[in-house]
């Protein structure tokens, strides 16, 4: 579908002669957004580096027990024959590094670092993307019948993200962490979990995208392209999800990639409260929250969890802040 | 104990939470810092002094439920107020067991027993005075028993073993409501002198209630109520010279008191301070600095302490002692497939206890246990039911259990844990990681450590819904003998449809009966007998599966003279004996 500021043929030949000459007529041929978007993109060297983390991290999440098959290591295996357990901590030095045991082992078990990283990235990366895309649905979907409309169903729908945004969402996730019993929705267990960690984090920062796109919706339906759809005789939906809908996907995009950082933090969160992931399962979260009770005594075992997900978070900010760049000018 | 209220055994294990905060001693043995051994004050009065005056400092990271000894339930503060308060008997102020026997404090000589053992006599020691020269009668004890027994509404802290034992208990409104002159009958004086109190059942530990903070006396004409910490009258060699709510308080010499009326009693330090809510690392700062006497909650050093105290020469002025509890599985036997021996045998012969101890911190945080009864109870008798190399667990054995019970490739189980306990979750997840070799899956479920008796584990009709066969626990006694420890773990009156804390819903009548029969024996040896042999009796039920007898690691700064740890006291220093060369 056509967007507002789509460069047309026409305008590319209005150019001076100057600037056209010597280039071939395919070369000025009229480049969509996303062309431009992608190739400010690449230009920009720190978001393509933020990307490609992203898309290791990524495989290394959906292929972690691979991985760990290929490698032969077990998250779950103890070792406590490498540990000094009166002085909380591995032996030797750097929390028990060895050509075994590259990043050391944990202070209390001894189980692989390495492995526990490896087999906690898909939870942590799972449970963050998961939130992601149940609040970016459900504030989607609210925000832009909200900005649309308007009227009372704005009115209902606003007071809600302020209900919402109003809860105390700390307590509230941990509360509902914490009631969550096996057999609800035919889940138990480690799926389970993992559900309800999407869920709560996801369920309770949707307003925050909601809004974000209630307000663009807001500006975009006065414009000249929605109203001309409309006197073509578009109806609601239609404009909705074919006019406005891809005018709000840079925004969207841009949001998603800033908040699922947060959500890998606020899994840690949740962990560190015990009210996350149950062990044995390895997450960076759950990793951090034993560390800080042991970290004077073994502060290697905060340092690998903790620079796991200072690695993933900045490489989603430097991405999201990259196609920000990318996508809209105007924030540059 | 049928009528002891729920919220006692809360407070329990509230105390008990505070304790798990700590952790214990252990590491290499080293010499040097001219302050004893390491652990020598386990066994030994360390830089014993005679030496009159200096200022005993202590600090705590926290308040206390009160410094009014007949508002309190915290172990710290039952040692603590043994300095402003005389109570009927005490803990004999002594290194090692010793320090576990009861001996007449304001009482002349211990209880006098009728053969049924439900009367008790004591006859109080002459010359005893409370600080403004008043001497101290038999009735300043009745009613410092009353009104820490029986009103709640003013002061709710303190345990109510009075009260469930006392004839008529249950009735007797409290003094501060009932203003009768005669107050409650089960206890008479018949003379200023003389105390007798009438139980409604035979109680042989007696002489060990009587050491409790709530016989020491009060002047009914000076007591403000809850109001009363603010003006405590002592009858012990200190008496408060300021107080301040939750801020600390301080302690001088009480003229009143009469060495010749106190054989126990050496007060030597001129002064006696105490500061609450300083930081828990400040605490184990000071103590290493030697700027303070001790931290009076004697809990132990924190994690982030441990390596600090046990690397370094440090390490000699450690003591890791025993804090008088037991951590344990429970596995409640009306839940399948734990109604089956066999299958709780199974977890007994599986279970890698060492791994267990390690992944909670080693030999500073505790021993191996193999009996219910942790080694400074009275009664405790050392003996392992399923003993195993190392304590390593016995695949071969637990396989065959396992067969036994109809169940040779395992089962499913859960096993609960309270989720701001990181030591309960370690010892959880080393036991989901050990019973895995023999088949049984083991899924953890986490619970606040706040509802855990209340809404979770201790409500049997959830733990049942829910299935949670394994259930972590620990438990130390209020008063250091076997039934105090025992009864109201695995009795089986002790199961509640809500708080309670037998966990296993253990109801064997031949234990029952065992703890029945021996509390009514007036015969100290047999009857503390009894004990082990109830404990062995609960370990071939094999629903108590003992992890590890919890230990505490006390640092004793230079300056700390007469150190010893009282093992009555929850494995903390003594404070009636322990004084400053500052």
């Amino acid at each position: 579908m056509t967007a507002p500021i789509e460069t047309t043929g026409a305008e590319a030949g209005a150019q001076p002669e100057a600037v056209l000459s010597g280039v071939k007529k395919s070369q000025i041929e009229g480049r969509s957004l996303t062309q431009i978007a992608w190739m400010r993109f690449k230009r920009d060297k720190v978001a393509m580096a933020g990307g490609v983390v992203v898309i290791l991290l990524t495989l290394m999440a959906v292929f972690s027990k691979p991985i760990q098959w290929i490698f032969n290591l077990d998250p779950n295996k103890f070792n406590q024959d490498l540990i000094d357990p009166a002085l909380l901590a591995p032996k030797g030095g750097w929390g028990g590094m060895s050509w075994d045991h590259p990043l050391g082992v944990d202070p209390q078990y001894g189980r692989d670092m390495l492995a526990r990283i490896i087999d906690g990235s898909w939870v942590s990366l799972l449970v963050a993307g998961g939130a992601t895309l149940l609040s970016v649905c459900i504030g989607t979907v609210l925000g832009v019948v909200a900005g649309y409309y308007g009227g009372w169903i704005d009115s209902v729908i606003s007071r809600l993200m302020d209900t919402f945004l109003a809860f105390p969402l700390l307590l509230f996730a941990i509360s509902i962490s914490a009631s969550v019993q096996d057999g609800f929705f035919g889940l138990e267990g480690l799926p389970l979990r993992i559900c309800v960690l999407i869920f709560v984090i996801g369920f309770f920062s949707w307003p925050y995208i909601g809004r974000i796109v209630r307000a663009q919706t807001m500006t975009l339906r006065k414009r000249e392209f929605i109203e001309a759809a409309t006197s073509l005789g578009a109806r609601g939906p239609y404009v909705l999800f074919r006019e406005l809908l891809p005018n709000l996907v840079a925004p969207i995009l841009v949001y998603a990639t800033l908040i699922i950082p947060t959500n890998i933090l606020f899994e840690a969160a949740l962990s560190f409260l015990g009210v996350g992931i149950a062990p044995p399962q390895a997450s960076w979260g759950g990793m951090l929250s034993n560390a800080v009770d042991l970290y004077t005594a073994d502060p290697q075992y905060m340092f690998v969890p903790g620079l796991a997900i200072f690695i993933t978070v900045l490489a989603f900010n430097l991405l999201g802040d990259g196609l920000r760049d990318a996508l809209d000018p105007r924030s540059k | 104990m049928k009528t002891r209220r729920v919220t006692a055994g809360v407070a329990s294990v509230l105390a008990l939470s505070l304790g798990a905060a700590a952790c214990g001693g252990g590491g290499d043995d080293n010499d040097g810092g001219g302050n004893g051994k390491k652990d020598a004050a386990l066994n030994s009065i360390v830089n014993a002094s005679d030496k009159k005056g200096g200022t005993a400092t202590y600090e705590h990271s926290d308040v206390p439920d009160s410094l009014d000894p007949g508002n309190t339930y915290y172990g710290w503060v039952q040692n603590f107020s043994r300095l402003y308060g005389r109570t009927l008997t005490t803990f004999k102020p002594a290194a090692g067991k010793e320090g576990l026997e009861v001996v007449p404090d304001l009482a002349e000589g211990l209880g006098k027993s009728s053969p049924d053992a439900k009367t008790w006599t004591y006859k109080l020691r002459a010359g005893v005075k409370f600080q403004d020269g008043t001497p101290v009668t038999s009735k300043d004890v009745k009613y410092a028993i009353e009104r820490s027994n029986f009103a709640p509404e003013a002061l709710s802290n303190g345990p109510t073993y009075f009260k469930a034992y006392l004839e008529g208990g249950d009735k007797y409104k409290g003094p501060y409501k009932d203003k009768s002159a005669e107050g409650i009958k089960s206890i008479e004086t018949p003379d200023d002198r003389t105390i007798v109190f009438k139980l409604k059942q035979p109680f042989a530990d007696f002489d060990y209630l009587a050491t409790f903070s709530q016989t020491a006396p009060v002047p009914k004409a000076k007591d403000t109520g809850a109001k009363y910490v603010q003006a405590i009258q002592s009858s012990g060699p200190y008496q408060f010279q300021s107080y301040e709510e939750g801020r600390g308080a301080t302690l001088v010499r009480n003229p009143q008191w009469d060495a010749k009326t106190d054989p126990i009693r050496k007060a030597l330090p001129d002064k006696i301070t105490i500061k609450f809510k300083v930081n828990p690392v400040t605490v184990d700062n000071n103590l290493i600095s030697d700027k303070i006497t001790a931290d009076a909650a004697g809990t132990g050093v924190q994690p982030q302490t441990q390596p600090k105290v046990l690397r370094g020469k440090l390490a000699s002025q450690t003591d890791s002692s025993y804090a008088g509890a037991t951590q344990y599985i429970a596995l409640n036997v009306n839940v399948k497939p734990f109604d089956n021996a066999d299958c709780r045998k199974a977890v007994q012969w599986g279970l890698d206890k060492q791994s267990v101890l390690d992944a909670m911190g080693g030999s500073p945080k505790g021993d191996v246990a193999t009996t219910l009864l942790p080694p400074s109870v009275n009664g405790y008798t050392k003996f392992d039911t399923y003993a195993t190399e190392g304590h390593k667990g016995d695949v071969a054995k637990a396989k065959a259990a396992l067969k036994a019970c109809g169940k040779p490739n395992g089962f499913n189980t859960i096993l609960t844990a309270r989720s701001d306990r990181p030591a309960e979750i370690a010892a959880a997840t080393a036991t989901q990681a050990s019973l895995k070799k023999i088949g049984i899956n083991v899924e953890i479920k986490q619970f606040p450590s706040g509802k855990y008796f209340s809404n979770f584990a201790g409500v049997p009709s959830y733990v049942h819904d829910n299935k949670l066969g394994m259930l972590s626990m620990a438990w130390g006694a209020d008063w250091p003998t076997g039934y105090g420890f025992l009864d109201q773990i695995v009795n089986g009156a002790a199961i509640k449809p809500s708080g309670g804390n037998n966990l296993m819903e253990l109801d064997d009548p031949k234990i029952n009966k065992a703890l029945t029969d021996a509390i009514a024996n007036t015969d100290d040896a047999a009857r503390t007998k009894a004990w082990g042999d109830i404990d062995k009796m609960v370990l071939d039920n094999a629903s108590v599966v003992p992890l590890i007898y919890r230990k505490n690691l006390l640092l004793r700064p230079e300056s700390a003279t007469n150190v010893t740890v009282t093992q009555a006291y929850l494995g903390m220093y003594d404070y009636l004996l322990m004084s400053s060369s500052k």
